[in-house]
């Protein structure tokens, strides 16, 4: 039998461009350097770790910049199965710089920390790995292996604390919900294979285009869920919250950005690429789930009172935002306009966001507490965080001329673009919601600047090294975003996706 | 558009310059306070010293086209461009915000509010100065939408933490109203950006192509943009936020919200909605002359019971704005030419308001009417002011107010072309009704505050628990206030005794503003 198999099959060893997959392979040896390191070294010499770390993800980003640098346009791998296209540079080089920030997020606190430093960088970096393979991959399942590469060190990081019950119950929340999307992800998957006889992307899209059956409906509504999972859309984002506050704070800062944007570009290249024939079913569904998550996010997030979890629920209000320009991704020619604002918004955010939760890291060194009153008076006592702060907040907010301003800009342009009724709908529900939005964001500026200090504790803050490193970059980062969003909104403008929609 | 000059950096430098001093102030520590006033000072003065140089090289006899004309890219893959100029419209109040920062400045002097911290104060007055002034100048919707809401963040910070008891409740009102507006105002945008063939945002290119979309969507599209300059004006009923903002805000806060701030909203229909909109214009005008007299009548009856003297000027800032709302209403020449002098006007005069209201309640710790008496012999100067400036308010002839009121009356006489005769002469008399509750509740409030007896129990003690005044002498107007007022009080005066100063400016460009919807 296996004789047969043989004679059956002609293999040959697939062409691998080297430098396609240069990222990829940096990152590979980085992690294995790592664990190797971590083995030989002292306690005392851990730190080396981090640098270590951060050294491979800005050494992965090289040749992201060669590739980007270099015209020879898509390069292509296993049949088209794993692509290198403008779309995936730009994510990948996304993926490296919040790598590299919640590096810097991580360092301190992993130093104070008492056990498994080692381990927590190498899972970070595979983390990445993964989210770097997924933004390349164009068949289900790389796309699937990428999605479970970059979740289950996830999964692990979520639970750090180990000691800590809550911590815990972000791990084990995070990891059954995380595996149910997946497994409802596989199903819609299998009945794709099932109904198209292949796994690659393109393909499926050429199978589609001819009907739409009711399997074939079903398979699209399974992917579309697993990935609103991902992106903890409402109402599939109640892990989110228990997750974001439990996990140590860095994680979170990698989870609502990083993890968060991984989804956004599986969610973005299956609707492009996969299934832009079914853009009748997925359409109604990705408004009604960014109505939801718009506004749900917000309205609940109003009422936090603990810093991250106000956070929390506003990162999955801004993913209402990020998801709002794809119900209109098929209308005529808006599918540019809306993957402009997608990746447009990306960038912004996870600038926005990390800067946000290195703040929150730097001053809960000092107030030990993650309640939103611990930042009362903050501005008396530390004018220059109090400052940066209020950048942010207003940059979450959207307000011009601070980088948030952009991506929702970017987004309501996309969706008027379309013209439809239904565009113009869901506009005015955002504009709504990025009203009730500075709700929150206000209330945090409002303990910031016009409430006493708490106890009356005004010793200064002491800033380690690597979050002022961090704070300056996404400072810098999200004030130079809305000055010249122009910058944003070029990485947003892609020249190539490959197989894509109006691409 | 071709470039009448060569000097087109003026109008940036004009604008970026109180940036740059916020960047040397952040390098001086806070302690530092009389340096950082000082900085701050310098960087305003330079930058009216600006303002002066574009005084003087504006061309008046070509005031009805777009001068000192600047155009990059900015965001070339929306189509937004950094494109600016200013005309006979503009100029009046770009340099009117550059005037009012450097007198607020000095006032600043000796005159920061509580919690003190002037660096920071200082710093968020001048980002102010930079969004009002860039909105004046913006040509790209988008450039003015970033302009528009660039004020919104320190001003309600200037109220959050220097403002009055209730300072939370209005700072947060104030900006949830106007972002809620400006968040509708730019769906709008965009909206007539795609009705126009997604082209350009430039103001000019969509003046000339808005007035081909169809009525019906435009009507929609200036509903958009209504909501959200309305807001700002403000307009009844969208003007709740204004008696809080104005009554919490710090004097300097005040003056600068009702001198610059709330023509923001009427200058922007002016510059855009009519303008872009013609005949969403012609539809909407009936409703917004309603909203305007509704504005006159409810304004003034609000003064009328208020017994607080901030309060009050802060309702008569309503009336005073329908007027102005009803002047652009009429879509005539006359009225808007009315109502951009009426905008100037009410700067300078109810800034000045704002400022006697600061001084007052500076040296008797309260503004209850009731418990204010007898200024005249207190403090003469000051009460004689406060006497100049309510005549000026009430619209007396020979003073500025008057130009921007009785125009804007008579020009509801004659409404534009398409618009019903019958129901603007009854806006007409309704308006005028307003100027006589004007003068009832203006010269109520002198009568009650100047004449009579000084209360001794006006001052010595406060709310604030503050003991020990009783003793303090209670002294009239100071240096300082001399300085950063008598500016004003020779303007109020100069532009009433000649007001051809004025509208040989802005008529031009009000007619070529005109042109595209025929008037």
């Amino acid at each position: 039998m296996l004789s047969s198999l043989f004679a059956a099959t002609d293999w040959t060893a697939p062409a691998i461009d080297y430098h396609g997959l240069a990222p990829e392979i940096v990152l590979a040896a980085g992690i294995c350097v790592v664990l190797l390191v971590d083995l030989f070294l002292a306690e005392r010499s851990k730190w080396l770790l981090a640098s270590l770390t951060g050294f491979t993800l800005l050494g992965a980003f090289i040749p992201v910049l060669t590739l980007a640098l270099d015209d020879a346009g898509v390069r292509s791998m296993f049949d088209g199965r794993y692509v290198i296209d403008d779309f995936s540079l730009i994510m990948k080089g996304l993926f490296l710089l919040v790598g590299y920030v919640v590096v810097l997020l991580s360092t301190t606190y992993i130093e104070e920390g008492d056990y498994y430093k080692g381990e927590y960088w190498v899972l970070m970096l595979t983390s990445i790995t993964g989210m770097v393979m997924m933004t390349s991959s164009r068949d289900l399942i790389s796309m699937f292996v990428a999605l479970e590469f970059l979740s289950i060190p996830a999964y692990m990081l979520a639970a750090w604390r180990k000691r800590d019950l809550k911590s815990n119950e972000a791990g084990v929340k995070y990891f059954l919900l995380g595996v149910f999307a997946s497994a409802v992800m596989l199903y819609g998957m299998s009945l794709l294979y099932g109904v198209t006889n292949s796994t690659m992307l393109t393909d499926l899209a050429t199978e589609i285009a001819g009907d739409l059956t009711a399997v074939r409906v079903l398979a699209v509504v399974f992917l579309v869920i697993g990935f609103a999972f991902k992106v903890s859309a409402v109402p599939f984002h109640t892990w989110a919250p228990d997750t974001y506050e439990g996990a140590p704070t860095p994680v979170t800062a990698f989870l609502s950005v990083a993890s968060k944007a991984a989804g956004f570009v599986a969610l973005v290249t299956v609707l492009y690429v996969a299934v832009p024939a079914a853009a009748d079913v997925w359409q109604p569904l990705m408004w009604v789930l960014a109505a939801l998550t718009m506004t749900v996010g917000n309205v609940i997030a109003l009422r936090q009172t603990n810093i991250v979890r106000m956070l929390a629920y506003s990162s999955i209000s801004q993913g209402g935002f990020i998801l709002m320009p794809l119900a209109v991704a098929a209308e005529g020619d808006a599918s540019s306009a809306v993957l402009r604002s997608v990746v447009t918004y990306l960038i912004v955010y996870a600038a926005t966001s990390l800067g946000m939760f290195a703040i929150v890291l730097t001053v809960s060194r000092k107030t030990r507490s993650g309640e939103i009153s611990s930042f009362g008076g903050l501005f008396s006592y530390a004018p220059a965080l109090a400052a940066l702060t209020t950048i942010f907040l207003g940059s979450l907010a959207g307000i011009p001329p601070l980088g948030g301003w952009i991506g929702k800009f970017a987004a309501f342009q996309a969706v008027l673009d379309s013209g439809t009724g239904w565009g113009y709908a869901i506009a005015v529900i955002g504009a709504v919601n990025s009203v009730i939005a500075f709700g929150y964001y206000g209330n945090v500026m409002r303990e910031i600047w016009m409430r006493p200090v708490p106890d009356g504790d005004t010793t200064p803050i002491k800033t380690p090294a690597p979050l002022v490193l961090a704070l300056a970059i996404t400072g810098v980062a999200t004030l130079a975003l809305g000055v010249l969003p122009g910058v944003a909104l070029h990485f947003g403008d892609l020249a190539t996706f490959a197989g894509a929609i109006g691409g | 558009m071709d470039q009448l000059r060569d000097a087109n950096w003026v109008l940036s430098v004009g604008t970026f310059l109180p940036l740059a001093g916020v960047l040397v102030m952040l390098f001086i520590p806070k302690a530092e306070e009389q340096l950082n006033k000082a900085v701050a000072l310098i960087t305003a003065v330079a930058t009216l010293g600006v303002g002066v140089y574009t005084l003087t090289q504006f061309d008046y006899d070509r005031a009805g086209d777009m001068q000192f004309v600047a155009e990059t890219n900015w965001i070339s893959v929306i189509k937004s461009t950094y494109f600016i100029g200013i005309d006979g419209i503009s100029l009046p109040l770009y340099f009117l915000s550059m005037v009012i920062t450097v007198l607020v400045m000095i006032y600043s002097w000796n005159h920061i509010p509580s919690p003190g911290n002037p660096k920071a104060f200082l710093i968020l007055m001048l980002i102010l100065q930079t969004g009002m002034a860039g909105t004046f100048i913006a040509q790209d919707l988008v450039l003015f939408f970033v302009f528009f809401e660039l004020v919104l963040l320190p001003m309600y910070f200037m109220i959050g933490v220097w403002g009055g008891e209730n300072r939370q409740y209005a700072s947060l009102k104030f900006f949830l109203y106007t972002m809620f507006g400006s968040a509708l105002m730019l769906v709008a945008f965009l909206a007539l950006f795609f009705k126009t063939g997604a082209e350009s945002f430039a103001i000019p290119y969509l003046v000339e192509n808005g007035g081909a979309i169809a009525k019906n969507t435009q009507v929609w599209i200036f509903a958009g943009m209504f909501i959200g300059f309305a807001v700002k004006v403000p307009m009844f009923p969208f003007h709740t936020w204004l008696p809080d903002a104005h009554t919490q805000a710090p004097t300097q806060g005040s003056v600068i919200l009702a001198a610059i701030l709330l023509k923001l909203g009427t200058y922007g229909f002016v510059r855009i909605a009519i303008p872009t909109l013609p005949d969403a214009a012609l539809e909407w005008a009936p409703w917004i002359g309603l909203l305007a007299v509704i504005g006159i009548i409810y304004g003034a009856l609000g003064c009328l019971a208020q017994t607080d003297m901030k309060r009050l000027i802060a309702f008569s800032s309503v009336a005073h704005m329908g007027f102005v709302m009803l002047g652009i209403s009429t879509l005539t020449s006359f009225g808007i030419n009315a109502a951009v002098f009426g905008m100037v006007a009410h700067g300078l005069i109810t800034g000045m308001l704002f400022f006697i209201a600061g001084s007052v309640k500076e040296r008797y710790h309260t503004l209850e009417i009731a418990k204010l008496s007898g200024l005249l012999k207190q403090i003469p100067k000051m009460g004689w002011i406060l006497g100049f400036c309510a005549m000026a308010s009430l619209g007396l002839p020979g003073l500025a107010g008057f130009w921007g009121e009785f125009p804007a009356i008579l020009s509801a006489y004659n409404p534009a072309e398409g618009l019903s005769e019958e129901l603007y002469r009854v806006y007409m008399v309704v308006a005028a009704m307003g100027t006589v509750l004007a003068a009832a509740y203006l010269l109520w409030l002198y009568q009650r505050t100047a004449f009579g007896e000084p209360k001794g129990d006006a001052h010595g003690h406060d709310a604030h628990g503050h003991t020990g005044h009783g003793d303090e002498e209670i002294h009239d107007v100071t240096m300082a206030e001399w300085i950063s007022w008598t500016p004003l009080l020779v303007a109020i005066v100069l532009f009433g005794v000649v007001p051809n100063l004025l509208f040989k400016v802005i008529d031009p460009a009000v007619t070529s503003v005109l042109a595209s919807i025929g008037g």
